[in-house]
């Protein structure tokens, strides 16, 4: 599956048996354990089934799938035993001289790359053949970029763990939400509003937190971020509790409205036939140039004395403070800055939707930004972009797998197969596997902020902290 | 009072089953100094496969309700082991000794994952089973009419609690694999340079911690009648708390620590806001780890200049 | 040379529970020497430096720090940075604490953070207006380079500087703690793992840092070749107690110092008595 895991395989494997025994059998020993293990992980969890029924719960019995999980892992462990985790194995060998090669390509020319899927961005909507739910993916995708380099700040630059990323965003979603219905404010007037509300919420929760490093950092914020959750959802007179909020006004194109009828329609006004995907257009413009703010503040910022401070920060907070460098409020403005961001991206989640309820502002959220940051590799901008791109996009295009779920259907004969559904499935194991395959994230190396040579060196990521808070 | 008296002994049900599953958090903190982020849902497997192994010796026709949980109780405890051991075999060991945040993206992952595999192979919906054990003690009742109910299910839960508090605490103070596990904790490196083997006894401190959550589990079966695939995440954050709460590391703190969060979910929700009793676990949870950072029974960390 | 004091300790205890690491300990450290402290193992000397830098607040006593223009600066009753930032007293630790994933020039424009700070209008203009923060970036980098080539480290500027080698990675927390500017430089065991031909240079670095830019230092250093030669004053504890002052042909000869000394290690004594003549 990964360097490290077939190193620690063989290695193991190197400790327990004896030189010279007949790998061949040892491979079969060994597939056939672990097939016995899968077959027992599946056994009361997939292998039987609980249904309601009237009058209590039945059970349908599926042993099939224990046989199938036995046969899966136990094949696909001798095939990896025999072609991947052996010395020398030319599968594996050329896989990792190809991946290396491309990584050192692409690390090369992250600033081409980068430059390459602005222009891309930007072009999109134009693009021949692309359609409405294209766009939704898009927007999605460019979403959690931003909250992505948002967060980036805070757990990429200061090195500390937020496990409650979002709720800054929904600090921001139902900033806007309230503001825009209550008082008739525009998007583009409570858009900054929102991110400061979220930036202040972002230092009333980092200041009990100063004190705290590491895990327990993260799961304070992590409770923190529940417990807003818990009060959206009680606080009816003013969140509306479950039901959330509806009918929250939709942006508008220097006044002009994204609707069918009316006056100070989009399409009245420019004289052009009326289109739904005018307004998806519009918003995607809309987190396209929010996300590009978000890169160009937080780029920056990165490149100035307080981006310098969070840094140094993460690399030793000791030495920060012999150096005169307040270390409180070093976190504090992390904190702020990142929930900042968090909160633009709560304005346009809300906007977007129309609607928000405390059920899209739940942990897996805060799982999920934070594990694009860590994915892409801390610190780097560019790496985060790339892991929304394939942890967002990879999985929204599963739901729209209509081939796939056709091929199911005829290969496998299982009806009502939708690959929507393992979505979530397969996100956590990718968390996983991307992991274990590259600890350090997609792009793992860290760019100086300033160069004293012509030649612009990166900084391998050995050398790189990670921040004890 | 006697109201008091019944929230007490409901606190105290509730507060050993968190205990249960906080050593599995303790443990494992001890030993890798990470947050075993899957653990709330090895506990949610176990009480899956503690629901389903019942339905299945029901529908067998076996009946002597002792035997059955007997039964139920060891399946439960070897198979959520088994997930225990698996689980730090994939996403833990190939990454120790690594970059300190990849095992808690990849404990994440596990857990998003387990709650979604559970979710596909037994659908969302939330399960219920008629209660197994009903009969009690009335201890006391008020003038007003108010019954204190001790009942059976009560009784057991705490019983088996301490009982296997009891036998762990035995297996590691008196045992070698007690032993192994408190040098590994203290010094894993000089561990095995001592010819202790290192990756087995972590191993086995997954597998000890997910054989309680199974007990667990089946408690919480037998106790709520109700789960479905997200119980795990709720009761993982509070065992967690309660871990923490206790002094992380500490066994008899975790247990202290669950008891003390089962009481106090408990008596909020008897005297305040049953809507937020998790707001009151969370608060405690900050405001432990701010002003008591190594807990009631953890043993204080300096910081070295 | 002028002598009035930078520093005054004053019967300065340190309490960690029931262990008294300093145990009213008063020295007096002058404008312009190097002043050095020296002791065996687990003498109390890091500690001391620990309160003079504010890691630990001392459990009694009194630290004065006062500035040539008579401004003066109470240590124990300021935070840990603001001793920095305000009495202008600069470190470097026994481990080394380097920002290893940073440059080398970027460690030392983190240490001019204040400076920069300031310049760029809390780093929240400059986001906006970059053209008037760079020329005050080009004197930190100005300054930066200044000290980078003083410590021999000026080609390794872009380099990480956890990818320095050993004696490197010394001079540049020593550089850093200069690009603070500051008044008081207390350098913990500098010489530690050094080679005699680096010591040699560190010698003259520091000898140079107190006469070129009239910075006082104090040194914990377990290098007697180090010390004896140029120290101005020693300052010897023992089990958190002073047991000697005096230059350094005084301490050299004194006879609590031979028995402490003896106490530990007959190398240390040797160098102590002898080897630096």
């Amino acid at each position: 599956m990964s360097e490290a895991s077939a190193g620690t395989a063989t290695a193991s494997a190197a400790h327990t048996h004896a030189p010279r025994r007949n790998p061949l059998k040892d491979a079969l020993v060994e597939s056939f354990m672990a097939g016995l293990l899968a077959a027992v992980l599946a056994s009361f969890i997939l292998g039987v089934r609980t249904v309601d029924a009237p009058g209590g719960l039945v059970l349908e019995y599926r042993w099939h799938w224990v046989l199938n999980a036995f046969l899966i892992v136990g094949v696909g462990r001798f095939l990896l035993r025999l072609f991947w985790w052996k010395e020398g194995a030319a599968l594996p060998r050329a896989l990792s001289a190809a991946s290396g090669r491309i990584s050192g390509v692409v690390g090369q020319r992250l600033l081409w790359l980068g430059v390459g899927l602005v222009i891309l961005a930007f072009v999109l909507p134009f693009i021949p053949g692309i359609q409405r739910y294209h766009m939704d993916i898009a927007i999605l995708v460019l979403t959690y970029v931003l909250l992505g380099w948002g967060l980036n700040v805070v757990v990429g630059y200061a090195g500390l763990l937020d496990l409650g990323y979002v709720a800054f965003y929904a600090v921001g979603a139902y900033s806007y939400a309230l503001l825009a219905k209550t008082f008739g404010l525009g998007f583009w007037t409570v858009l900054p509003l929102a991110g400061f509300l979220a930036a202040i919420w972002g230092m009333i929760l980092g200041f009990p937190v100063l004190r705290l490093r590491g895990d327990y950092l993260a799961i304070v914020t992590l409770a923190f971020g529940e417990i807003i959750r818990v009060v959206l959802l009680n606080w009816q007179e003013v969140t509306g509790g479950p039901d959330g909020i509806s009918g929250i006004p939709r942006p508008t194109f220097f006044g002009l409205e994204f609707k069918r009828f009316g006056e100070n329609t989009f399409h009245g006004f420019f004289g052009i036939e009326f289109s739904p995907m005018h307004r998806i257009i519009f918003l995607y413009y809309i987190i396209l140039v929010l996300a590009m703010i978000t890169y160009f503040v937080t780029n920056r910022l990165r490149r100035l004395p307080v981006g310098r401070a969070w840094e140094a920060m993460r690399e030793d907070e000791i030495a920060c403070r012999t150096l005169g460098i307040n270390t409180t409020n070093t976190k504090l403005t992390a904190f702020a800055i990142g929930a900042f961001f968090g909160g633009l991206g709560g304005s346009f989640f809300a906007t977007r939707q129309g609607f928000i309820s405390p059920e899209s502002f739940t942990f897996i959220e805060s799982a999920i930004i934070l594990a694009i940051v860590v994915l892409g590799g801390l610190g780097s901008q560019i790496g985060v972009a790339l892991a929304a791109v394939v942890m967002i996009g990879g999985f929204e295009a599963l739901r729209n797998m209509e081939w796939l779920q056709e091929f199911v259907a005829t290969n496998f004969g299982v009806e009502h197969f939708d690959p929507g559904e393992y979505r979530m499935l397969l996100f956590g194991l990718l968390m996983v596997v991307i992991m274990v395959w590259k600890p350090r994230g997609l792009v793992g190396s860290r760019t100086p902020t300033i160069f004293l040579g012509k030649e612009k060196k990166a900084i391998s990521r050995e050398y790189v902290g990670e921040g004890s808070g | 009072m006697e109201y008091f008296l019944q929230q007490l002994i409901n606190g105290l049900t509730l507060g050993s089953i968190y205990g249960l599953i906080a050593i599995g958090y303790t443990m494992v903190y001890g030993i890798i100094g990470m947050i075993n982020f899957a653990h709330g849902d090895i506990f949610m497997i176990g009480a899956f496969v503690s629901l389903i192994v019942f339905l299945i010796l029901i529908g067998l026709g076996v009946t002597w309700i002792p035997l059955v949980l007997l039964l139920v109780l060891i399946v439960a405890m070897v198979i959520t082991a088994a997930y225990g051991w698996t689980v730090e075999r994939l996403a833990y060991r190939p990454l120790r000794g690594s970059f300190r945040l990849a095992p808690l993206i990849t404990a994440i992952g596990m857990s998003i994952f387990l709650q979604n595999y559970v979710q596909l192979a037994q659908g969302a919906r939330t399960k219920a089973i008629p209660p197994v054990i009903t009969d009690g003690y009335t201890l006391m009742t008020s003038p007003d009419g108010f019954v204190v109910q001790l009942s059976n299910i009560q009784i057991i839960i705490m019983l088996v609690t301490i009982v296997l508090m009891a036998i762990f605490a035995w297996v590691i103070a008196k045992t070698p694999l007690g032993r192994a596990q408190r040098a590994t904790e203290q010094d894993a490196t000089m561990a095995a340079l001592l010819g202790i083997n290192v990756d087995r006894t972590i191993s086995l401190t997954f597998v000890i911690g997910a054989a309680l959550a199974a007990v667990a589990g089946l408690m919480f079966v037998l106790y709520y009648g109700v789960i479905d695939f997200y119980i795990g995440f709720i009761a993982g954050i509070k065992a967690f708390t309660a871990a923490v709460l206790g002094g992380i590391g500490s066994l008899p703190g975790a247990m202290l620590g669950g008891l003390i969060i089962g009481l106090i979910e408990t008596m909020w929700s008897a005297y305040f806001t049953i809507e937020y009793k998790d707001v009151a676990a969370f608060s405690i949870l900050a405001i432990t780890l701010i002003f008591l950072p190594s807990g009631l029974l953890g043993k204080p960390e300096v910081e070295k200049v | 040379m002028s002598a009035t004091p930078i520093l005054t300790v004053e019967h300065m205890t340190m309490r960690f529970g029931g262990l008294v690491a300093i145990d009213d300990l008063s020295f007096v450290a002058e404008r312009g020497h190097i002043t050095s402290i020296i002791g065996p193992n687990g003498a109390g000397k890091t500690t001391v430096f620990n309160c003079i830098t504010g890691f630990y607040k001392p459990t009694t006593g009194r630290l004065t720090l006062t500035h040539e223009d008579g401004t003066t600066y109470f240590l124990e009753r300021l935070d840990d940075f603001r001793i920095n930032r305000f009495a202008r007293v600069a470190r470097t630790f026994q481990n080394i604490r380097l920002f290893t994933g940073m440059t080398v020039l970027e460690n030392l424009l983190v240490a001019q953070h204040n400076t920069l700070m300031h310049a760029s209008g809390y780093s929240l203009l400059a986001v906006f207006m970059p053209h008037l923060y760079r020329p005050k970036e080009n004197d930190a980098v100005e300054l930066a380079k200044y000290w980078l080539d003083r410590t021999g480290l000026l080609a390794h500027a872009d380099d990480p500087a956890g990818s320095l080698p050993y004696g490197a990675q010394r001079r540049l927390e020593i550089a850093r703690a200069m690009c603070t500017r500051p008044k008081l430089l207390c350098l913990d065991e500098p010489a530690a793992g050094l080679n005699p031909k680096e010591s040699e240079e560190l010698n003259r670095l520091l000898v140079s840092i107190r006469d070129e830019e009239n910075i006082s230092i104090l040194l914990i250093e377990h290098d007697m070749g180090v010390v004896m030669k140029i120290s101005d004053r020693i300052v010897v504890l023992d089990y958190g107690k002073k047991i000697a002052e005096g230059t350094p042909e005084e301490v050299r000869n004194d006879p609590a110092v031979i028995a402490a000394y003896l106490g530990v290690e007959d190398e240390e004594v040797e160098q102590a008595t002898g080897g630096a003549q």
